[in-house]
């Protein structure tokens, strides 16, 4: 038996008389859940990017993305439908995986490069000169910033003086899901995340904050965090008028608290 | 003009546009860029209050009337400037041209401020275009547009040779204020495409010219934050900023002004509406009447009161570009908050 196959429970009927969907398999899903939109650092699924997803009895799993804009960056683009491949090919009982963008200028550049394996660089003949990793970096360093504004601001809210900041170890903030994701975005990019790893160090060489830097440092973080979050509220809203329909997995704003929009 | 309060504000609406995106002007066999474009823009316009949302097609193609109604009559503005974005390998006659823009409002005197554009890859032939342009229509500023399709190329940067050929051309014809918006495609497309960092070179390197960053560098709100603490001539050009984020997000919106009230500070902030991607009644009203949230977490963020509204929404523009304001509308000279860089001194500059 596939990871496919084991799903849960019996998809439920539609709520309000709504077109029914196919069931989707949680393996597949979960899978998506690990694709993030590197600029949003946030699922594809949650941001509402997964238009469908299915697998067939033989193992056959397609999945259509949408974006915000017909638009929306080439080079994001692409990264999230080569990691969607990559994802969904890798669970047990896939045969063969399609990944499908749909309504974007770049769609058919890189749905054939994607599912050709071809690289970035192939699939934009002459008009790239690198694979993304570069950038890929780039906004996981962000993301680290980011993630240092959501460790930091409820440690600062709760009464911790910001120069006890600079001696804190990762181990000993109180656990919390932006502290495991902050560890996680550290070790894709090679940075310290144990537990004895420094709080604060800078996302590109990894050195301690000083003290005299402190007070900026959390200032980047902070506007950081929210150049990514308010950019998140307007592709949700871009998305929104764009398709009607929720994607599979999407965390509506409506299901996010106010304080976190 | 816009009165609220007992307070009189002049309303500079320095980003706006008159552009004809129906199909009547869609290049054959570009068709798809042309529509995915405007459609795109029409989403943008979903992000503002239900009741001033067009229908696709009124948005495709507004008329004169229309404009002058939504903008003068109905959205307080004084006086607006055009910011052509030409757009050519998508449309025919161009998306929103120098051309296009300054025939109209050449017909009310007053009303407007025409400025052009230039794409450094036209070369010689686009320099010379640039300087009929300016010498036609008398413009002191101009909108580049990096993202733009151009003859195969996608886009490029400020700091190219190319660009910085036409940056000092424009300074030699009386360009003062370069607006800046940037777009989703460049090459190499492997870099990222809303990267400011060329903007940073191409104002340290051109002292004399302001350089507007408009939609405040959506989405790279962190990167240009930063770099314009560092550049007294690189201003903060709130143009979509309020449009879709005042009235959709709220509580985002009042953390983006925070952040450009301490990085930028209200003395180098320029409203724009968008115009046609929304009306500026709404805009207008709306930010004289916003606050921001009396809580703990918006507690570190500069003030912004009467006076700075004001600069905001017309006296830092009319500034930039010469505008003889009325003395009802002047504020004294020290009134209002300091701007970022006075406030944190030289420690983020140096940084």
């Amino acid at each position: 038996m596939t990871v496919l196959a084991r799903g849960g429970d019996p998809p439920k009927p539609p709520e309000h008389g709504g077109p029914a969907r196919p069931p989707v398999p949680p393996g597949l899903l979960a899978a998506l859940e690990t694709v993030r939109d590197p600029e949003l650092d946030e699922p594809i699924t949650s941001l509402g990017f997964v238009a469908s997803c299915t697998v067939s009895a033989d193992g056959d799993a397609e999945v259509r993305l949408r974006l915000p804009t017909y638009f929306c960056a080439p080079n994001f683009a692409y990264l999230m439908v080569a990691d969607a491949y990559d994802a969904v090919s890798a669970l047990p009982g896939v045969r063969r995986t399609s990944v499908v963008l749909e309504d974007h200028f770049a769609s058919d550049a890189i749905n054939d490069g994607v599912a050709a394996q071809a690289g970035f660089v192939q699939s934009f003949d002459g008009q790239a000169v690198a694979e993304l990793d570069r950038l890929r970096a780039d906004f996981l360093r962000k993301a680290v910033m980011a993630g240092t504004d959501q460790v930091c601001r409820p440690l600062l809210a709760a009464g911790t003086d910001p120069a006890a900041l600079l001696a804190m170890t990762l181990g000993e903030v109180p656990p919390s899901r932006a502290l495991t994701r902050l560890r996680e975005r550290r070790a894709e990019l090679g940075l310290p995340a144990g537990d004895d790893a420094p709080l604060l160090i800078d996302p590109l060489s990894g050195a301690l904050v000083s003290a005299d830097a402190l007070p900026l440092h959390l200032r980047k973080a902070k506007v950081t965090r929210i150049s990514i979050e308010a950019n998140g509220g307007i592709c949700r809203g871009m998305l929104r008028h764009r398709y009607d329909i929720p994607g599979q997995g999407e965390t509506l704003l409506s299901q996010i608290p106010e304080e976190d929009q | 003009m816009y009165e609220s309060n007992g307070e009189k504000y002049f309303v500079v609406d320095s980003h706006m546009h008159y552009w004809n995106a129906a199909p009547d002007n869609w290049v054959p066999g570009a068709e798809q860029y042309a529509e995915g474009w405007i459609k795109c823009f029409h989403a943008y316009q979903g992000l503002g209050p239900p009741e001033t949302h067009w229908s696709l097609e009124h948005f495709e193609k507004y008329s004169e009337d229309d404009l002058m109604k939504d903008v003068f009559e109905d959205g307080h503005v004084d006086v607006a400037i055009f910011q052509p974005t030409d757009l050519k390998e998508w449309y025919k006659e161009g998306f929103n041209t120098t051309e296009r823009n300054a025939l109209m409002g050449e017909k009310h005197p007053g009303k407007f401020i025409h400025n052009t554009r230039f794409d450094p890859r036209d070369s010689d032939a686009g320099l010379e275009q640039l300087r009929r342009n300016v010498e036609r229509f008398g413009s002191k500023g101009v909108k580049l547009y990096t993202a733009e399709w151009n003859n195969g190329s996608r886009g490029y940067k400020l700091s190219d040779p190319g660009a910085y050929r036409f940056l000092e051309a424009a300074q030699n014809l009386g360009i003062k204020n370069v607006h800046v918006h940037k777009g989703p495609t460049i090459w190499p497309l492997d870099k990222d495409a809303f990267d400011v960092a060329d903007v940073d070179h191409a104002a340290t390197d051109f002292p004399e010219l302001n350089f507007i960053v408009e939609h405040v560098g959506l989405p790279r709100i962190d990167d240009f934050c930063y770099m314009a603490t560092q550049e007294p001539n690189v201003y903060a050009g709130l143009s979509v900023a309020i449009g879709a984020l005042m009235y959709a997000r709220p509580q985002f919106f009042a953390r983006v002004i925070g952040e450009l009230l301490f990085w930028v500070g209200e003395d180098k902030m320029t409203f724009g509406s968008d115009y046609g991607i929304w009306e500026p009644k709404w805009q207008v009203e709306g930010f004289v009447d916003w606050e921001m949230p009396d809580r703990p977490e918006f507690a570190d963020y500069p003030k912004l009161g009467t006076a700075g509204k004001k600069k905001i929404l017309g006296l830092n523009a009319a500034k930039l570009y010469d505008i003889k304001v009325p003395d009802e509308f002047q504020l004294p000279a020290s009134a209002g908050t300091p701007g970022a860089q006075e406030v944190l001194g030289e420690p983020v500059a140096g940084a």
